[in-house]
Order: C-alpha cells, then sequence, then structure tokens
C-alpha cells in the first residue's frame, strides 16, 4: 500500500488557505500520527484523502490511482478501500451496532439488499469477528444512542476496519473521549492496524498519545508541515515548530495542569475547546478554519 | 433593614423609540380588525335571534336518527378509506419532493426551488378545491377524493419533512458516504434512519387530519360520508344530520387515539 500525497492545496470558499502545499507519502504498515495546533489543517488534510473535502490543487494516489480524477462511481470504488474514523464517532445513532458496522460493506452489496438489510453471509461473519475483537460481543443489536463514547468509537473501528480497508484515516478520535478510555481506544486502534498490517493515518492533538502510539510524526503548522519524521525525532525543537512557541497540548489531567501553570493562560484556552462534543451530539460544522 | 436607596440609576425594558413602535403595531392589528369588520358590513342586529335559533336547531336534531345509522356505515368507511389511501399515495410523492426541497440533499439549486414550488403548489390550495379539481378529471366518486387528499398532503408532509430532513447530522451521512456507499445507499442508511420518526409521526398525523378533511368531499362530488351529509343538510333531515355528526366525531376521535398511540411508539 503506497499513499502519495503531493503539494496538496485547499482554499475554502470564505479564503481560508487550510493546507499550502502539503506533501506526505506514507507506505507499508506504519503508524503515523498527524499534530497540530487547532486549525492547522489536520482536519482538511485528512477529509481532502478519501475527497469528503474537495481539495483545491495537488494529487493524492492510492497504489497508483489518482484519487482527484476519479468519477462518482471510481471514487466509490476507492472508498471503500479507504476506512475512516471520526471525531464524533459519527455513527447512525438510531440503527444498531450490527447495522453500523454493516455500514462498512455499503460499497459491496446493491442498495436493495442493503436496505432489507440482506448482507452476504462472510460479511455479517467478518462483522461479527470484529465485533468480538474490539470487545463488543453480544451487542450487535444494541442501538447506538444506547452506548457510551469508547464503545461508540469501538463501533467506529469496527465499521472501518469491516471495510478491509487497505489505509485507516482517523480523524481525532480520541477527543470526545476522557483520558483513559482514549489511551484505551488508540491501544486497540493501532494493535487492530497492526495485526492486519494496514497503514494508519491519525489526526491527534494530544501530543503525549501521538509519541506513544505512532511510528512516525508528521508535524503541521498553518497548514504546512513543519516535521516529518520517526516519533524517536520529535524533540523540543520540533515541537516548538509545530506549536509556535505554545505548550502542546496533552490528554488527561496534565492538560489541565499545564493550562493553569501556564502564565497567561491564552496557549492552554486555545486548546481547551478543541474536540469539545456539541452539546446537541451534532457534529459540529466544519468551519473554513478546520476543527483542527 | 432598608436603607436609603439613591435612586441614580433608571432601567426601562424598552427605550422610547421600541415602545412607540409597539403602540404602533397593536394600533395597526385593531384598525386592521375594525376594517375588516366595517367591510363585511356584520351587523350584530339579530343578536336576540340567536339563542331561539339555536334552541329551534338542537329540538330538530332531537333524537338523532339512529335508525339512519346502516345506512351511512358504509360512506363511513368509504371516508376512512379515502384518507387512508390519500395519505399513502401523498408519501410516495412527499418522499422525492421532501429530498429535492431539502438544501442538504438537493442536486442542486434548479431541484431546490422545483421542490419548493411543487410544496408550495400544493399547499395552497384547499383541499376541497383539490377535490374539485379531480372530480372534473375522474369524474366523482372517491378516486377523486383520495387523489385531492394526496395532493393536498404532499405539501404539508414535504414541507415539514424538508425541515426534518434540513436537522439531520450531516456527520452520520458522511460516515456512510465514505465507506463507498451509493446515493441511494447514503439515502437509506444515512438520511432515513435520522428523519423515520418524523416522517412515521407526520404521516400519521397528516392521516388524522385527512380523516376530517374526507368527511366534507362528499360536498363536491368526491365521495365518502360527505355525500350524505350533504343530502340530509339540503332535505333539512336535522336528526340524520345529527346522527352523522355523532358518527363523524366518534371517528375523529379515534383516528386521533391511534395518531397520537402511534407517534409515541416511534422515538
Amino acid at each position: 500500500m503506497t499513499l502519495d500525497v503531493t503539494d496538496l492545496r485547499k482554499t475554502y470558499p470564505t479564503g481560508d488557505e487550510a493546507l499550502k502545499g502539503v506533501d506526505l507519502s506514507i507506505d507499508g504498515s506504519e503508524t503515523t500520527a498527524m499534530i497540530g495546533p487547532s486549525g492547522a489543517g489536520k482536519s482538511t488534510f485528512i477529509r481532502c484523502i478519501n475527497r469528503l473535502t474537495e481539495p483545491t490543487a495537488g494529487t493524492i494516489e492510492l497504489d497508483g490511482t489518482d484519487l482527484i480524477g476519479l468519477d462518482d462511481d471510481g471514487l466509490r470504488e476507492a472508498r471503500r478501500d479507504i476506512g475512516m474514523i471520526f471525531q464524533e464517532y459519527n455513527l447512525v445513532e438510531r440503527l444498531t451496532v450490527m447495522e453500523n458496522v454493516l455500514t462498512g460493506r455499503l460499497g459491496y452489496v446493491s442498495a436493495w439488499r442493503a436496505f432489507r438489510r440482506s448482507f452476504p453471509p462472510e460479511d455479517v461473519e467478518r462483522a461479527y469477528g470484529i465485533l468480538d475483537r474490539v470487545g463488543l460481543d453480544g451487542m450487535e443489536n444494541k442501538r447506538v444512542d444506547e452506548l457510551s463514547g469508547g464503545q461508540r468509537q469501538r463501533v467506529g473501528i469496527a465499521r472501518a476496519v469491516v471495510q478491509q480497508p487497505t489505509i485507516l484515516l482517523v480523524d481525532e478520535p480520541t477527543s470526545s473521549l476522557d483520558p483513559e478510555t482514549s489511551n484505551t481506544v488508540m491501544r486497540l486502534l493501532t494493535e487492530i492496524a497492526a495485526e492486519r498490517g494496514v497503514p494508519v493515518l491519525i489526526n491527534i492533538h494530544e501530543v503525549d498519545l501521538a509519541v506513544e502510539h505512532a511510528d512516525r510524526i508528521v508535524g503541521l503548522h498553518d497548514g504546512e508541515v513543519v516535521f516529518d519524521g520517526p516519533t524517536a525525532e520529535l524533540g523540543d525543537d520540533a515541537l516548538d515548530r509545530v506549536y509556535r512557541g505554545g505548550d502542546p497540548p496533552e490528554s488527561g489531567e496534565s492538560r489541565a495542569v499545564t493550562a493553569a501553570d501556564d502564565g497567561d493562560g491564552s496557549v492552554g484556552d486555545r486548546f481547551a475547546g478543541d474536540g469539545v462534543v456539541t452539546t446537541d451530539g451534532r457534529t459540529p460544522d466544519r468551519p473554513a478554519s478546520g476543527g483542527s | 433593614m432598608t436603607s436609603e436607596v439613591d435612586a441614580a440609576r433608571t432601567w426601562e425594558r424598552f427605550d422610547r423609540r421600541r415602545r412607540l413602535g409597539r403602540f404602533v403595531g397593536v394600533l395597526v392589528a385593531f384598525v386592521v380588525f375594525a376594517g375588516s369588520w366595517a367591510f363585511l358590513d356584520m351587523g350584530v342586529t339579530n343578536v336576540e335571534t340567536v339563542p331561539r335559533e339555536i334552541n329551534d336547531l338542537l329540538s330538530r336534531m332531537f333524537p338523532p336518527d339512529v335508525a339512519y345509522v346502516p345506512e351511512i356505515v358504509g360512506p363511513l368507511i368509504e371516508t376512512v378509506h379515502i384518507a387512508a389511501l390519500g395519505t399513502a399515495g401523498a408519501l410516495v410523492i412527499t418522499i422525492p419532493v421532501a429530498l429535492l426541497a431539502a438544501e442538504n440533499t438537493t442536486p442542486n439549486a434548479a431541484t431546490y426551488w422545483l421542490g419548493k414550488l411543487i410544496v408550495t403548489v400544493s399547499r395552497s390550495v384547499n383541499t376541497i378545491i383539490w377535490a374539485l379539481v379531480f372530480v372534473v378529471v375522474f369524474g366523482s366518486g372517491p378516486l377523486a377524493g383520495a387523489v385531492a387528499i394526496a395532493f393536498r398532503s404532499v405539501g404539508f408532509l414535504g414541507k415539514l419533512l424538508s425541515e426534518e430532513i434540513e436537522e439531520i447530522d450531516f456527520g452520520q451521512v458522511e460516515a456512510v458516504r465514505a465507506a463507498g456507499a451509493s446515493p441511494i445507499q447514503v439515502l437509506t442508511y444515512g438520511v432515513l434512519p435520522q428523519v423515520k420518526p418524523a416522517l412515521v409521526g407526520l404521516s400519521v398525523y397528516r392521516w388524522d387530519i385527512n380523516v376530517r378533511d374526507s368527511t366534507i368531499l362528499g360536498f363536491v362530488g368526491a365521495g365518502g360520508i360527505g355525500v350524505q351529509l350533504f343530502r340530509a343538510v339540503n332535505a333539512f333531515a336535522w336528526q340524520s344530520v345529527a346522527m352523522i355528526l355523532i358518527v363523524i366525531l366518534g371517528v375523529v376521535l379515534v383516528s386521533e387515539g391511534v395518531s397520537a398511540y402511534t407517534r409515541r411508539l416511534v422515538r
């Protein structure tokens, strides 16, 4: 599997330049974490890869296929190979766990069979297998709106993995979760990816989680890559370039402490609102500046 | 303990300009009311005869003609069927119309305005006028009634359903799309589950309204109990009229109960 992104640019209709020419290459089965402050363009980058957001310029090649040139049918086929996990889970709340997981197989069944929930037995078996793997065995008939945040993100993982993707794109998987659940979810995610030999690209703003779980770190600042290297090479100067003097956010209780210790408090505040679930449970409309 | 208060600061809910604006608003409302009253030349000169007339009408209606019941059972059932068929027909037309009329699911601006146009035209014409049109088209009978009911319901259902569609969480839709689902699959997996309670609730509610609406369709020959009611009124058979009204009341109460119960079931 190779993902080759060259000179990716995105300018929103409002004039905001979210990505200013990003080059990134991923191959093998490594876990790459993309870090950066809110508004750096991390979400935009991930959403451009499967064209949930249309990039303005640049090329995206997945195993030699140029995703940007694809027509609607071609894009649907390409999307089957790209698993995506979202910040707010984006599960269909009123459907059951099983229906949500099987959503990952929609690209392979006809609309009528999907409507009647008549999936091929292999797909159902795959779905059961992955539900066992993420620790949700026996929950297949629960409706998703009955689940906790951590359970929902497990369903999210199962839905992406059941696609049997060649790459997993993960957009802020933990920012709606508490620190402990965040860690569990990250471990589960990276373990499953490793078992299946699928590379993962994770957007994450908690640097400590990125360092703990990723093989490679890409630092994004203001729409440009300012660091790209193995996790071990991520030093203070690199973090400085990514966050431009601001304290990098961390997961868990330490975040609050950092913010409190921070003299002016403004930097801590900048991250405090990041990834907060809106009270009505909706995904906030992603503005031009990008969620993060 | 009350101490001396230096009332230096004052507070008013509305400033002078807004108070004036509110006063003008109320004044305009009164003028419109008075104007309408004057235009329609509605005297209240016959007030003293009103109680006598009511008393007269009620005494002629009483006792309701129970022997008439077997004759109206058939038309009554027809009325309920007209409502059901009309609602079902409306539902089939409404779903695509609502998808067109919702900003987040319509393909482009032209289809959006087409959706809005269908909804507006359907809504601006009363059921009874639709019935007049379709009695001409299909001839008198329940078919014209059912089609009239359907045409009027499309506007109601289309407007409310398209508003529901505009309210959905688009993240859920995106996730389905990101898995490689086709547009129809995106609708059935991403959109439909989110609007399903509204869809069921609105259709049952509309059916309930349609039961009431279809009781008068017979006035213009579009079938149902209205035919009997119209005849009975014209023949001054007030005891029969009373019986019909009682039976209609019963049906409406039942349909309202069913509607409320069903809407509570769907969450």
